[in-house]
């Protein structure tokens, strides 16, 4: 898990060349980071769109002052969009959490065994779990709405917690599988196990207080996957009882959309999230990472 | 590994529990929705028979399964190409190191930590038909940018729509490709440049010859990541143009059947859509756990 962001000292400078003189280095430098500011206003065009239309009154979201900033702002679509959200929001929380916290434990188990104690065939049991992260959800969701009918759980948050926890065992299993093979060294646990230490014993006295950091990469990425899920909850919930993706589209996607509350319902919605990106962005680049596999 | 099933019998157990649940959640409801996709299960009563393969040959007969199959190649061929273009032209910008580095590459990445449904909401917007006169969205700013020839029908265009709905994909997912290509230009020892430094090579000789090869492995994470997401695609399409006939997938195909409680038809779909992804996905696996192995 060194990958992404623990970066190496960088190679020391080739000493100058015949060809490159200062000023096609200085040239070169102002076409970067011309090229770097560039993209930056790209990529924030539609954070502009989102928080100006957010502001604007009604009358002021029609198309012939699009890009422009308010004439009067306003925070009412903003109360429209709280009204129309709060609900699902804190059903979003109550889902994501349990969701996050049960599924990067059941990794934290998995990644331990499957890396310092392991059983006959736990590599080809890793690539099986793996195979689970890549499937289109389509082709299990049949018959998981009838199983969880069947097995008598309510539809909304608790199917959906059920749900996030069994398919997002191969991705947290994978994460703490790579961090323990990374950072525990196997020498460590032989020696536990010659001084008789059983597994729980190893798990509980060495392993867990080591695992923070591990902790910290699945809850994040566990955590912004179950917030941004759409695809279960439409399946497996409904506007009353589902998360805030499946308000926020029902906001949006009426035949007459209220452009300026579906702005702010969307930024919203979007606000947890990146609060985590914003204050924990290192720990959610090495969740990407482990996601590509290339650990 | 310890021999003897006293050493690693515990592990065994402790993983069970997920082992189980892979199985059934994975492994048993794709084998329920395939008997399901058998079957003339066409309405909300349940199946009365088994009918072969025949919902997959009225599929492939399908003109409106076809059209999607045709939206999603065009789609995922855009947003492969698209992502990976921006993803290492930005990873190439920035590996050198460049002061702001930090800010430039989570400016690039934060779209990762936002919803599709959240960030549809925008493009929804931003990708207006309408032209001219009524321009909205960016055909507007192209106006005001005084670059009119630019303005199109975006997704609502029949025949090349898709790569439209492939832009808000590469917005999103870009900064991710980057992430890893940076994780890989990090990876490479800075004595292999300097060697090649030595030896005369160009600046381009040097990434031709040296860096880029070395990058290839990421290049085909790259490729598996962005592929499979795009031939999952679903809540992008739902939230940028809800459901329509012009941008439908087979991923939307499925949902829109389902609503219809033509369960053996949407089973089929799913298991197509399945069979897609591995096809893409198990070589990968594959290679990775062998890889994995020799190490």
């Amino acid at each position: 898990m060194s990958t992404g962001t623990a970066l190496q000292a960088p190679a020391p400078l080739a000493p100058p060349r015949a060809r490159s003189t200062p000023a096609k280095t200085a040239a070169a430098r102002a076409v970067r980071y011309g090229l770097l500011l560039f993209f930056v206003v790209v990529v924030l065009i539609p954070v502009y769109v989102l928080v100006v239309t957010s502001f604007k009154p009604p009358a002021e979201t029609g198309v012939s002052n699009a890009w422009s900033l308010p004439d009067a702002w306003t925070t009412e679509s903003w109360s429209r969009a709280w009204e129309a959200l709060s609900p699902s929001l804190w059903r979003t929380f109550s889902l994501a959490i349990p969701a996050s916290i049960i599924a990067a434990f059941l990794g934290s188990l998995n990644g331990f065994v499957l890396s310092r104690w392991k059983f006959p065939y736990a590599d080809l049991v890793f690539t099986l779990f793996l195979f689970g992260m890549f499937i289109p959800y389509q082709a299990v969701m049949i018959p998981l709405r009838q199983l969880t009918i069947d097995i008598g759980l309510p539809s909304g948050v608790p199917t959906l917690i059920l749900a996030h926890v069994v398919y997002g065992i191969p991705i947290c299993t994978l994460i703490f599988r790579g961090y323990y093979s990374t950072t525990i060294p196997a020498d460590l646990i032989e020696a536990a196990r010659v001084d008789g230490a059983g597994m729980i014993r190893t798990y509980t006295s060495i392993i867990l207080p080591l695992s923070a950091p591990g902790f910290v990469v699945t809850l994040i990425w566990q955590f912004t996957s179950v917030w941004n899920d759409f695809l279960f909850a439409i399946f497996l919930s409904n506007t009353r009882n589902g998360p805030v993706t499946i308000a926020l589209n029902a906001l949006a996607g009426g035949q007459l959309t209220d452009y300026a509350a579906s702005m702010a319902g969307a930024l919203l919605a979007s606000l947890p999230t990146l609060v985590v990106y914003i204050l924990l962005g290192r720990y959610f680049i090495s969740g990407l990472m482990a996601g590509s596999l290339k650990s | 590994m310890r021999h003897g099933i006293r050493s690693w019998g515990p592990g065994l157990l402790l993983v069970a529990p997920s082992i189980v649940a892979v199985a059934v959640f994975v492994y048993g409801l794709i084998g329920s929705t395939v008997n399901l996709s058998l079957t003339d299960r066409h309405s909300a009563r349940p199946a009365t028979r088994h009918v072969g393969f025949e919902n997959y040959v009225n599929l492939f007969d399908d003109d409106r399964f076809l059209h999607s199959l045709r939206n999603l190649a065009v789609l995922t061929v855009v947003f492969v190409v698209g992502t990976i273009f921006f993803g290492l032209l930005w990873a190439l910008l920035l590996e050198k190191g460049v002061s702001g580095e930090g800010i430039f590459r989570s400016v690039y990445l934060f779209p990762m930590a936002v919803s599709f449904v959240a960030s549809g909401v925008v493009w929804r917007w931003l990708l207006n038909s309408a032209q001219g006169e009524n321009a909205g969205g960016l055909n507007a700013l192209f106006g005001i940018l005084g670059v009119d020839f630019l303005q199109n029908q975006w997704w609502s265009n029949p025949t090349w729509g898709m790569a439209a709905m492939a832009l808000p994909a590469i917005w999103q997912l870009s900064g991710y490709i980057m992430a890893l290509f940076l994780a890989g230009f990090r990876g490479i020892p800075g004595e292999l440049r300097e060697a090649a430094r030595i030896d005369g090579a160009s600046e381009f000789q040097l990434y031709r010859h040296v860096i880029f090869p070395q990058l290839s492995p990421v290049a085909l994470s790259a490729l598996i990541i962005v592929g499979h997401m795009s031939m999952k695609m679903f809540d992008l399409i739902m939230a940028v143009s809800g459901a329509q006939f012009v941008t439908e997938v087979p991923a939307v195909y499925m949902w829109q059947t389902l609503l219809t409680n033509d369960y053996a038809k949407a089973a089929a779909i799913a298991i197509v859509l399945l069979v897609i992804v591995a096809v893409l996905v198990i070589p990968y696996l594959v290679q990775n756990a062998r890889a994995e192995r020799a190490r």
